[in-house]
């Protein structure tokens, strides 16, 4: 292949740890915005505090000082996890913490009058949370979490510093040993759009769907 | 009328009895004595925030008394009596009692996610614990009687107001309950679409059997509907039948409410 593109390959093995990265840390994140957004929401007051000092530990302070925390730190103590998994779990932490807060303001937004429908209908408040609630959140939770999405993609770029061979790991090694750094990154630099602009276009067009399903 | 009233009379399927409701250092409730009795109709009218609205969510739970009793067909509300002793209600009594109220609210308060049908059907599936087509056709059955039959599958929001309230009426009637609160039920609809409401509330009142606890602003609807009528302000100020409080009103303030409605 001519330059620039005879680099592609490279980093395009790079993409797939990228990927991997995204998707598993997404599918935790997503878990745990619901099981800390609900823990927050409890009527059970430890239960309360312990998920607002999650929310609030993870959303305070650096992703990149939790990934080195979770990669150099515990080793010390004996706790040995790989760069993926120390990636996958801090990214999954911590993009959660910020799912949690979605999950509770969407929680939220949703009319009184329907929480009091339900009751007068003497349903169980598991089932109005459930049934009633959570439905009618969870529209309003989508794009926020895609949005979440995007960011966690872009932010996945952070694992190169724990030598995670994804797709910014891959650039930094060709641009050392080539030296050729405007091409190099520009392509990464492209490769990323070329992931996230989907994602964007995706988010739009549900925000529409809802809307318009909405009106 | 009167016929009516000596046919209804008997032990009251609700009693309140003392009731007092405070929010923050505001008395909205004092001293509310009140039996309804099997059958009855009761129509309750007052200036706004006069506390009928918190009357009747009493009633289904969605406030509690600040003090007094509520019962339901002889059985208190709040509490419950274990080995002849009076303990704070639970969920499951407080659900138990509250299964014979239906009430429907001022907003409609529609499930947006559900289809016309669906919610309908919700409560008797997941609360009753009806089979889906047992309660598939109870609920087509009770659409069909406020008369949008043909609009199971329409969402809330396709519909008009009127039509919109007249599933909540729906909703609430076909888990078959024993007392029926209607909070203003047409003071968010336009006009035009107050008679159809209107329509369905004389319709579930001419059958005779369901308790109705009217809270209106119609005063012409009220005459014709109840069988008793209640002034209130806080407390009851005085109650009677229809042509007592709307043609010989003993209490000034009762009479200078009306006749904000005669001028109308
Ligand atoms: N949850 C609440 N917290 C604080 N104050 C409340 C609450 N609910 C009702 N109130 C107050 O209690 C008073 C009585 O309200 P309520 O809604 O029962 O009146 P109402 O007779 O139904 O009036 P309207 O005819 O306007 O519907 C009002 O002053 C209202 O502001
Ligand atoms: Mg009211």
């Amino acid at each position: 292949m001519q330059p620039p593109f005879d680099i592609l390959p490279a980093l395009l093995r790079g993409v797939w740890v990228t990927l991997e990265l995204t998707f598993a840390a997404a599918c935790l994140a997503f878990v745990i915005s619901f099981v800390v957004g609900f823990g927050r929401m409890s009527k059970h007051l430890p239960l309360k505090i312990l998920a607002a000092a999650y929310t609030e530990f993870f959303r305070g302070t650096s992703l990149l000082v939790q990934l080195f925390w979770v990669y150099f730190v515990l080793p010390l103590l004996h706790v040995n996890l790989t760069a993926l998994q120390s990636g996958i779990l801090i990214l999954g932490l911590h993009f959660g913490a910020y799912g949690s807060e979605v999950v509770r303001s969407a929680m939220m937004a949703i009319a009184v009058g329907q929480t009091e429908a339900g009751i007068v209908l003497n349903m169980k408040r598991s089932q109005i949370r459930w049934r009633i609630i959570l439905p009618q959140a969870f529209m309003i939770m989508i794009p926020t979490f895609g949005n979440n999405l995007i960011e966690l993609l872009k932010a996945t770029a952070l694992v190169s510093l724990i030598t995670l061979k994804d797709l910014m790991f891959q650039g930094t090694m060709i641009q050392n040993t080539t030296m050729r750094t405007t091409e190099t990154f520009g392509l990464v630099l492209m490769i990323y759009f070329c992931l996230a602009y989907p994602l964007t276009l995706g988010v739009r067009w549900i925000e529409r769907r809802i809307t318009v399903g909405r009106a | 009328m009167e016929k009516q009233n000596d046919a209804v009379k008997g032990r009251p399927i609700v009693r309140y009895h003392k009731i007092a409701k405070v929010f923050g250092d505001q008395q909205v409730l004092t001293d509310i004595d009140l039996d309804i009795f099997p059958g009855e109709k009761v129509a309750l009218i007052g200036p706004s925030g006069s506390g009928k609205t918190t009357l009747g969510r009493l009633l289904v739970t969605l406030e509690r008394p600040t003090s007094g009793t509520i019962e339901v067909n002889g059985e208190l509300l709040w509490h419950k009596s274990v080995n002849g002793q009076l303990l704070p209600a639970d969920e499951k009594h407080l659900r138990r009692v509250r299964g014979q109220i239906g009430l429907v609210f001022q907003q409609f308060n529609l499930f947006p996610h559900m289809s016309i049908l669906q919610n309908v059907m919700e409560a008797p599936v997941h609360v009753l614990g009806m089979s889906k087509g047992e309660a598939k056709e109870q609920a087509t059955a009770m659409l069909n009687k406020v008369g949008l039959g043909h609009k199971l599958e329409s969402y809330p929001r396709q519909l008009s107001g009127g039509q919109q309230q007249r599933v909540a009426i729906a909703r609430a009637l076909v888990m078959r309950p024993k007392v029926m609160v209607f909070d203003e039920v047409t003071s968010a609809l336009d006009p035009e679409m107050v008679g159809e409401v209107l329509a369905v509330l004389k319709e579930i009142a001419a059958e005779g059997n369901m308790t109705m606890l009217l809270i209106t602003h119609e005063m012409a609807f009220a005459r014709e509907v109840a069988d008793r009528v209640i002034f209130m302000d806080g407390k009851i100020v005085e109650q009677g039948s229809p042509n007592d409080i709307f043609v010989n009103p003993q209490n000034p303030r009762t009479n200078a409410f009306l006749s904000r409605f005669r001028q109308a």
